[in-house]
């Protein structure tokens, strides 16, 4: 673990520009997936919808630097926040549906977002709007400074959300989630708060997700509605990778990522083929071994990079 | 008389909207399962009445013959050869496969037929109209789309009601398991739901066509019409799927009304009210 994250932290001391950009992206992906696999695979929420975060997060970051004059450093956490306190409301409403009604549900909500912001004309409308050039200075001395820190950024945001997954999948809570995701009315016999607890998660998940929208918008500079509540970006994508890679697994959204990119730098020329591709591939996955490749690893060879299963202590 | 207008012209948007919505809750009544690619089915029967409508010249509606027993076809041969494998207790596999083949879809045709927007011309159909009096007048297409909802609804209706088959089907829609041990194949049965749900969307699709403007990646908005008139109408209730796409199709008129940019947006929003105030829908089965 150690030969990895080493590298990678010294990172802007040895990759050129162009790497460094596109671990940011590998970074905020392989965030992004676990986040939803903490959902989705670890809680049964499947949501359709995490782009509405991605996107609050994003407009957050702007508003509050605009309008309100925030460092963006401080601004990052703040977006965070306020993304939460939004997806609040919004929770209640999408929890009030179940199942792939969820699903679906949460889409609606994401395209609210995104065409009530295409309505409001102080953040460029639907043609949207960037951060003021003293804002982007203000973040750091020059260019490569501010690249550095992004990276930075990215890269502690990633092992945050990597982190705090598997911790909280040691925990009590996690063992809740899986009884849970399991078989909910047996969690429910054995005492776990079933509602709470996934609408604590769902919160949560929205919070992370809009500082990393935040933090994608910051590096993008720009942003419109179209790019922020993109499905195809922040919801298709990333569920393809935690598909491919392993459902409810921590090991499998980083294979599907590490993956992911492998396969863009080689067909991304293909443009709608490459789609069609992963598009086959998931649905050839969760034909085949819904557990993903990692099940497929798994299976024959008991291995694991972040034990969560529990032993009974005492 | 321009908001009057607007309110009739909903409601008749109101029938495609339930004809999008039927299928989505036929498939949920019988088999507790959404079909996530739902609108990028509608949107590939449109260009498949598009292809047909090149190859032969002869008008849209023609292609119903053709589009409806086909989406069948494909419809049953889908659930028993792939939907069937992912049917079950476990809701994750049948969304993300479903996932799958809307993004699969979407990707090809718009390989196939490239991004632009297309529309079915109807003929004289296009621009004929009724005046019902002062300034009000309803248009041809339009109107043909609430009556074809009208027969489609009907139809179910009555097949779930008087025949053999529709009794199995609700049958299957109570409790899944038991029929098993009426001898019937639960396969076979999924397989005839979800040939019903795919032949209403062939519908569906070639009045889309005509009525509309569809490119490759209007789908998703389509199967978010469909889902919103379900729940607003209320789950388990077809006739109630008619009134949820009508009121959508008027939230929809009135918000176009105010401003061009509210149309899809004020129809969310009433959708999202109704979800809030009565969660079980206006006219739930159940509730």
């Amino acid at each position: 673990m150690v030969l990895v994250i080493v590298p990678l932290l010294a990172g802007p001391y040895w990759a050129d520009r162009g790497t460094m950009r596109l671990l940011i992206e590998v970074f905020y992906f392989l965030a992004l997936a676990q986040l939803w696999n903490l959902l989705a695979g670890y809680s049964g929420l499947i949501s359709v919808g995490q782009q509405a975060f991605v996107g609050l997060g994003g407009y957050s970051i702007f508003s509050l630097a605009m309008f309100a004059g925030v460092p963006v450093l401080w601004g990052l956490p703040l977006a965070g926040l306020v993304t939460a306190l939004i997806a609040w409301p919004t929770a209640m409403i999408a929890f009030r549906l179940s199942g792939p009604y969820f699903a679906i549900g949460t889409w609606v909500i994401a395209e609210v977002f995104r065409l009530g912001f295409a309505q409001v004309s102080a953040l460029g409308g639907g043609s949207g709007i960037s951060l003021p050039t003293a804002m982007v200075k203000a973040m750091a001395v020059n260019r490569s400074a501010r690249e550095s820190l992004t990276y930075w950024i990215a890269l502690g945001l990633m092992l945050v959300v990597l982190l705090g997954v598997w911790l909280l999948m040691r925990s009590k809570v996690g063992l809740g989630l899986l009884a849970l995701r399991d078989n909910e009315e047996a969690a429910v016999s054995v005492g776990v708060r079933t509602r709470p607890l996934k609408f604590a998660v769902y919160i949560g998940v929205a919070g992370l997700t809009g500082m990393l929208g935040a933090l994608i918008f910051l590096q993008k500079l720009r942003i419109t509605p179209e790019a922020a509540f993109s499905v195809n970006d922040w919801s298709v994508l990333v569920i393809f990778i935690v598909v491919i890679g392993g459902i409810g697994s921590l090991e499998g959204p980083i294979l599907g990522c590490i993956l992911f990119f492998v396969l863009r730098e080689f067909l991304a020329d293909l443009g709608t083929w490459y789609m069609v591709i992963l598009g086959i591939i998931s649905v050839m996955i969760m034909l085949i071994e819904p557990r993903g490749l990692w099940g497929i690893i798994t299976k024959r060879h008991p291995i694991t990079l972040f034990p969560v299963a529990h032993r009974r202590v005492g | 008389m321009d908001w009057i207008n607007a309110i009739v012209q909903g409601v008749l948007l109101g029938g495609l909207y339930a004809l999008f919505a039927a299928g989505l809750s036929l498939m949920f009544g019988v088999m507790r399962f959404v079909n996530l690619a739902h609108g990028d089915f509608i949107i590939a029967g449109a260009f498949g009445a598009m292809v047909l409508v090149e190859l032969t010249g002869l008008n849209p509606l023609w292609m119903l013959l053709v589009v409806v027993p086909v989406m069948g076809a494909v419809g049953y041969l889908g659930q028993r050869l792939v939907l069937n494998r992912v049917v079950g207790q476990d809701l994750l596999p049948s969304i993300l496969v479903t996932f799958g083949f809307s993004v699969i879809l979407q990707n090809l045709m718009q390989e196939t037929f490239s991004a632009d927007s297309r529309r079915l011309s109807a003929g004289a159909l296009d621009t004929a109209s009724f005046s019902l009096g002062s300034g009000l007048s309803v248009g041809a297409v339009p109107l043909l789309m609430f009556v074809a909802a009208l027969l489609v609804l009907g139809s179910l209706n009555w097949f779930f009601a008087r025949t053999n088959m529709g009794r199995l089907l609700r049958a299957t829609s109570d409790d899944p398991e038991i029929i098993g041990l009426m001898g019937a194949d639960r396969r076979h049965i999924f397989g005839i739901a979800m040939l019903l749900a795919s032949a209403v969307v062939g519908v569906a699709a070639v009045l889309l066509a005509i009525k509309t403007n569809f490119d490759p990646a209007a789908g998703p908005i389509r199967l978010l019409f469909a889902f919103e008139a379900v729940i607003i109408g209320g789950l388990g209730n077809l006739w109630g799927t008619l009134i949820g796409g009508v009121i959508l199709g008027v939230a929809q008129g009135v918000g176009a009304q105010i401003d061009p940019g509210f149309q899809v947006l004020a129809g969310h929003i009433v959708f999202l009210v109704i979800l809030v105030l009565r969660p079980q829908g206006l006219f739930s089965r159940s509730g």
